[in-house]
């Protein structure tokens, strides 16, 4: 099981390979990619140095590209892959059929694995894209419960990542516009979920309010430590009660199912934060590096240790993590 | 069935037929669908069977594949596995608001895979949809979602079964409480958004009236009216009239009264959704 971790800036980077990232994965400073927040991501000089960081210690680097392009600026998205393929990256991550199309035809070579933007939660759509683009690996959405996974890594016709550990989206990725409903700001064109230029924090007598361009998303009491407004992640009233509806400020933390996960044939484990800082990359990696290796070691006797248990909980939101989805009760 | 009997006695030429959301919801039954369809067909309409949009259990892609094969009825594809299965079988197909088709290139890749229909995803605007319409491959419609709660997220989890703080696996079909969803408002009381199951809607309708003839311009080819709990035959009608030319200051305030909260466009219009804005005759 490869692990692949994720890198918003050099340092990142650095803390990902130096902590043991079999691959890291990087977006360009634009709206190609689905972590456009300002003050992340690479240009040219420093995305030159992240690749040579990356394969001069035998690891790998991945290239998300993994936004939707309408017609006008359709150029931008050509453009990432072009520069990501001119510098050797491993792979390209990509979302899109249009820039897929591209892709495998314009650099034949290039290892595509297919973006968990794509949505994609069968094999027979994993064999679309396979067919059409010659993907190589999908990633698939936090949407099915292991024994699903397991059904579609069975009949997959190539090898399938999944999240081990991050923020969670409770709604399937690609086809969420909760967002967007709210900012006009797209995770699927404009590359951010909850963007920052649409929150506000507003300190009222009784605690601090949390907006998404006007929206109430939740309240805080005096004392209760506020969290970031994600849509999905706030306190709403529905009936009679008042509670967190779609879903808690909870992380994704699949440690206690790493045997599980590797029986059943998962190629790879993906760590989420982009937007994180170095030292959260740093722990996490440390953390999952360290169990990944114990479980193949030993996967009969696995069990994820207390230590690594509570350096994941610190990184997570609210504090807390969860199997989520995979785990048939979340549901 | 009074509902499909008054679908077809009414305007619309075209009814789409199905479950998009939950498979737990077998209420009507496929063969049911079928039936359905053939007596609309029979009526003069051009029927179309909806497909799942999130599909999880291998006994989802079953009853997918059952569909695909269905022979009579073009399907609907809600997501790429429907996608390939049809394309495999070298049969047409439409595609529904949540295949992402973002871009001409997209468009005609899968126009050459058999794409006869495609519906502009929600959250694009004129402007992105006049560059389609330039670019769009021949014998392709193009269908825009015109009034109905949108079409925001799907999951894994249900809400309104965990609204009522049941899982999935036992959700006792607490939807069949709330046709038209569950309303989801913020600590201000605001009407936020709807939870259907384990889809999750928006609270206002979106409705794109004033922006018809814009439409109409750009050479849209087909209105998408998603049905609501009550008031949907007149809804038709009234984007009917509409389409033949009548005055729209006349025709919206019907239109919005017949809304369960209010109107939003402003996807359309290249805002956020939730909002609403009429640039023309404000």
């Amino acid at each position: 099981m490869e692990l692949v971790c994720p890198a918003g800036n050099l340092p990142s980077l650095k803390a990902a390979i130096d902590n043991g990232a079999d691959a890291v994965y990087v977006g360009f400073k634009d709206d190609t990619n689905a972590r456009h927040f300002a003050g992340l991501n690479f240009t040219d000089r420093t995305f030159e140095k992240a690749v040579r960081y990356a394969q001069d210690r035998g690891r790998k680097i991945f290239v998300a590209v993994n936004t939707f392009p309408r017609p006008a600026g359709f150029e931008r998205w050509t453009a990432a892959v072009d520069q990501a393929a001119e510098y050797g990256v491993d792979a390209l991550i990509l979302a899109d059929m249009g820039v897929l199309d591209y892709a495998c035809e314009r650099w034949p070579e290039l290892r595509l694995h297919l973006s968990v933007q794509a949505s994609v939660t069968s094999a027979e759509g994993i064999r679309f894209y396979h067919e059409n683009f010659g993907i190589r690996r999908v990633v698939l959405p936090r949407v099915l419960s292991v024994s699903q996974v397991t059904q579609v890594i069975s009949e997959s016709p190539v090898p399938v990542e999944v999240f081990g550990f991050g923020s969670l989206c409770v709604m399937v990725e690609g086809r969420c516009l909760l967002s967007s409903y709210a900012t006009g700001r797209s995770p699927n064109t404009y590359g951010a979920c909850s963007p920052a230029s649409h929150v506000r924090w507003e300190e009222t007598d009784g605690g601090t309010n949390t907006r998404l361009n006007g929206v109430l998303i939740d309240h805080y009491g005096e004392g209760e430590k506020a969290g970031y407004p994600t849509l999905c992640k706030g306190r709403f009233q529905v009936g009679e009660h008042l509670f967190y509806a779609l879903e808690e400020p909870t992380s994704l933390n699949t440690l206690s199912i790493l045997p599980k996960l590797r029986e059943i044939g998962v190629s790879a484990i993906k760590v989420e934060g982009r937007q994180r800082s170095p030292a959260y990359v740093a722990q996490v990696t440390a953390v999952m590096r360290a169990a990944i290796d114990r479980c193949l070691e030993d996967p009969e006797t696995f069990q994820p240790r207390v230590q690594w248990m509570q350096k994941l909980d610190e990184v997570s939101e609210g504090s807390q993590t969860t199997l989520g989805a995979y785990h048939r009760p979340w549901q | 069935m009074d509902f499909y009997q008054q679908v077809a006695a009414g305007p619309a030429e075209i009814v789409y037929l199905g479950e998009v959301i939950c498979s737990k919801r077998r209420l009507v039954k496929p063969d049911d669908w079928l039936a359905i369809g053939r007596e609309l067909r029979q009526s003069g309409k051009d029927v179309i069977l909806s497909s799942l949009t999130l599909l999880e259990a291998a006994s989802e892609v079953s009853s997918l594949k059952k569909l695909c094969n269905n022979n009579e009825f073009m399907v609907e594809a809600n997501d790429v596995t429907a996608i390939q299965l049809l394309s495999r079988a070298g049969v047409a197909f439409v595609t529904g608001p949540s295949v992402n088709i973002y871009n001409h290139h997209t468009l005609h890749l899968l126009a050459a895979r058999g794409l006869k229909r495609w519906v502009l995803p929600v959250e694009l605007g004129l402007e992105t949809l006049k560059d389609m319409q330039e670019r769009r491959p021949d014998g392709v419609e193009t269908e825009v979602f015109a009034l109905g709660r949108l079409p925001l997220a799907y999951s894994a989890r249900c809400y309104t079964a965990r609204s009522h703080n049941l899982p999935k696996d036992n959700c006792q079909f607490k939807c069949l409480e709330y046709p038209d969803g569950r309303m989801l408002k913020t600590q201000e009381d605001r009407e936020f958004l709807v939870l259907n199951g384990t889809q999750t809607q928006s609270a206002l309708t979106h409705e794109v009236l004033a922006q018809l003839a814009e439409l109409d311009a750009l050479g849209v080819d087909v209105l998408r009216i998603s049905p609501q709990h009550q008031g949907t035959f007149r809804i038709i009608e009234l984007f009917d009239e509409a389409r033949h030319g009548a005055e729209l200051k006349l025709l919206t305030p019907e239109l919005h009264s017949l809304l369960p909260l209010g109107a939003c466009n402003g996807y359309l219009l290249q805002q956020p959704g939730m909002e609403y804005g009429n640039p023309r005759t404000a």
